[in-house]
């Protein structure tokens, strides 16, 4: 019972580490996965512009859409304001008919585009979530709207409505957060973005293909603690394994003295007792990061549930041998002290222990 | 009975030290044993009969005197030298059986052949002595389903499994039955007579103490006659 309750309790903080990464894995490969779902080759953003969270700042001029869309090798370009709410999710202001362009058209799954002003196109993930359906009206930015289409998710936001309302409900005219522009031929990128930098007046603007805006996206999130949050999360759990397999160890000492001057009596050397004990420790850790992977399954099946739209988790396989190799350093460092206090039980007095 | 001396002990001392308080338990103890001799030490509480026998095992190094069992001055053994010596010279038998609870009768007998690193395999002789034991039914269970008897032949079992030069009994019937005392005492003398196994066993009980080739009396820390 005791092993079992330290295995238990070793392997809530391996699953908030699992849970942890995987989210913050989650939703970095979610936000590039839908960059790359837009379809574009290239994003212009305004000067000072980063990868993500400030993507608010609607900067740019509208009128440089048709100017960029009439570039050399440029297809199609769509401009987009973008509204953060909640905790990172975002409300994109689009014109759909430079979405489709874009994009090669929306999936619905239900209703259509836009008829007025105060419509909105919800994906599945954030239907779901809000359990909202078309026809029903939802309260985004202080501002209902009506709900007209749901589209299968991947493009953009979770949340789409029409540029003009977006622009002036921020008090934004005529300005956006972002161009995408796609072109002819994707290996053409690095040329469009050499000639578009050489233009006059776009010096300044950041333009990126969509492999960079991704990896800054990552940089972006990196540079912004997520990572350092992610090891004082995993420096928290290496203290609590440590404590808890040391405790349970040292209860575990105290509950076999007997036992110890036994081994001892025939002949079983310190080592022999410590490697026991150290033993015991490393399978309570392999026991504790086995039960918090599956653990970790288990919250990802829960947010998936509940939050399918705010929060993406994956499950990272290569974390897997990490929180291993964390949990086995805490179950050592915590045995090391029970054990060596076992190895050096006087074993007449172990034997007379009841 | 074999005729060579297989423990010596000279002018041996024992002092523990209780607070700041030193307390003699051993007075110059003087005693010879031949190999293949079956031991019987008898005394009062606090003679210092277990202190011998703990001394004796390898248990606890001596404070002053000599002690050569097997060819081994104690006196002159570490810490891990007396660990070599329990592992292969002497076997214990305690009052209390001591018994590892969460293990098989077998896996215990199969936990002092590992310490001994001891061909695990097993030996005819060993076999013979199994089935002079009557437990080779019931080796598959754990202590807790044995009676007393029962754990004190697994306990001789264990201990004799490595073949050691002495075994070493403490009290072996002080927590059984008549029967069961008897059949446990019987088992040591025979044990000693088909094998020639050198046995010491501490007692309260002068029946039991008959058993043996001699008998010893200890007082207040020393032999008396």
């Amino acid at each position: 019972m005791r092993s079992l309750l330290s295995v238990l309790l070793i392997g809530v903080p391996v699953t908030l580490i699992l849970t942890l990464v995987g989210l913050s894995h989650g939703m970095i490969q979610d936000s590039q996965r839908r960059q790359r779902g837009s379809g574009a080759d290239i994003v212009v953003r305004a000067p000072n512009a980063k990868a993500v969270l400030n993507q608010s700042a609607a900067a740019l001029p509208e009128a440089f859409v048709p100017r960029l869309a009439q570039e050399p090798n440029v297809v199609a370009a769509m401009g987009v304001v973008s509204h953060p709410i909640e905790v990172i999710l975002m409300v994109n202001g689009v014109n759909l008919d430079e979405v489709n362009r874009m994009t090669g058209g929306l999936h619905y799954l239900a209703g259509g585009k836009f008829s007025g002003p105060d419509d909105v196109i919800l994906d599945q993930y954030y239907a779901e979530q809000k359990k909202k359906h078309v026809g029903d009206t939802i309260e985004i930015i202080n501002h209902p709207w009506h709900i007209c289409g749901i589209v299968e998710g991947g493009v953009l936001s979770h949340i789409l409505v029409p540029l003009k309302t977006l622009q002036e409900l921020d008090a934004e005219s005529n300005k956006l957060s972002q161009i995408y522009l796609r072109l002819d031929n994707p290996a053409n990128t690095d040329a469009v973005i050499s000639h578009l930098k050489s233009e006059p007046g776009l010096a300044d603007y950041n333009i990126w293909s969509m492999q960079e805006l991704t990896s800054q996206i990552q940089e972006s999130v990196n540079n912004q603690g997520l990572s350092a949050f992610v090891v004082v999360i995993m420096s928290i759990g290496v203290v609590i394994g440590f404590a808890v397999v040391c405790l349970s160890m040292y209860m575990a000492v105290l509950q076999r003295t007997r036992e110890i001057g036994i081994l001892k009596s025939l002949g079983g050397s310190r080592t022999f007792i410590l490697r026991i004990i150290l033993t015991e420790a490393w399978i309570m850790g392999i026991g504790g990061t086995i039960l918090g992977i599956a653990l970790s399954f288990a919250a990802r099946t829960a947010i998936q549930s509940f939050q399918p739209a705010s929060f993406q988790m994956d499950i990272v396989l290569p974390w897997w041998p990490r929180v291993l190799a964390l949990t086995l350093v805490a179950a050592t460092l915590g045995a090391l002290y029970p054990g060596l206090n076992a190895a050096a039980h006087d074993p007449i007095e172990a034997l007379a222990y009841e | 009975m074999n005729n060579g001396e297989i423990i010596s002990v000279r002018g041996l001392h024992k002092t523990y030290r209780v607070g700041s308080v030193d307390v003699p338990a051993l007075r110059g103890v003087d005693l010879s044993v031949a190999a293949g001799e079956f031991l019987s030490i008898v005394g009062p509480s606090g003679s210092g009969k277990s202190t011998l026998f703990h001394i004796i095992g390898g248990l606890t190094p001596p404070t002053a005197g000599e002690v050569v069992v097997a060819g081994e001055n104690l006196a002159a053994l570490t810490d891990g030298g007396r660990t070599r010596m329990r592992r292969r010279t002497v076997g214990f038998v305690f009052q209390k059986f001591n018994l590892l609870p969460n293990l098989t009768a077998r896996d215990n007998i199969a936990v002092a052949h590992y310490l001994a690193g001891t061909n695990p395999k097993p030996d005819a002789k060993f076999e013979e002595i199994l089935g002079l034991l009557g437990i080779a039914a019931r080796l598959d269970h754990k202590p807790n389903a044995l009676s007393g008897g029962e754990q004190q032949r697994v306990a001789i079992a264990r201990a004799i499994v490595k073949h050691p030069a002495i075994l070493l009994a403490d009290e072996p019937t002080g927590n059984l039955d008549t029967e069961n005392s008897r059949a446990v005492l019987e088992i040591l003398r025979d044990l000693n007579t088909r094998t020639g196994q050198t046995i010491l066993m501490i007692t309260h009980n002068p029946e039991a103490a008959g058993y043996g080739h001699r008998t010893v009396h200890m007082r207040d820390g020393k032999l008396v006659a």
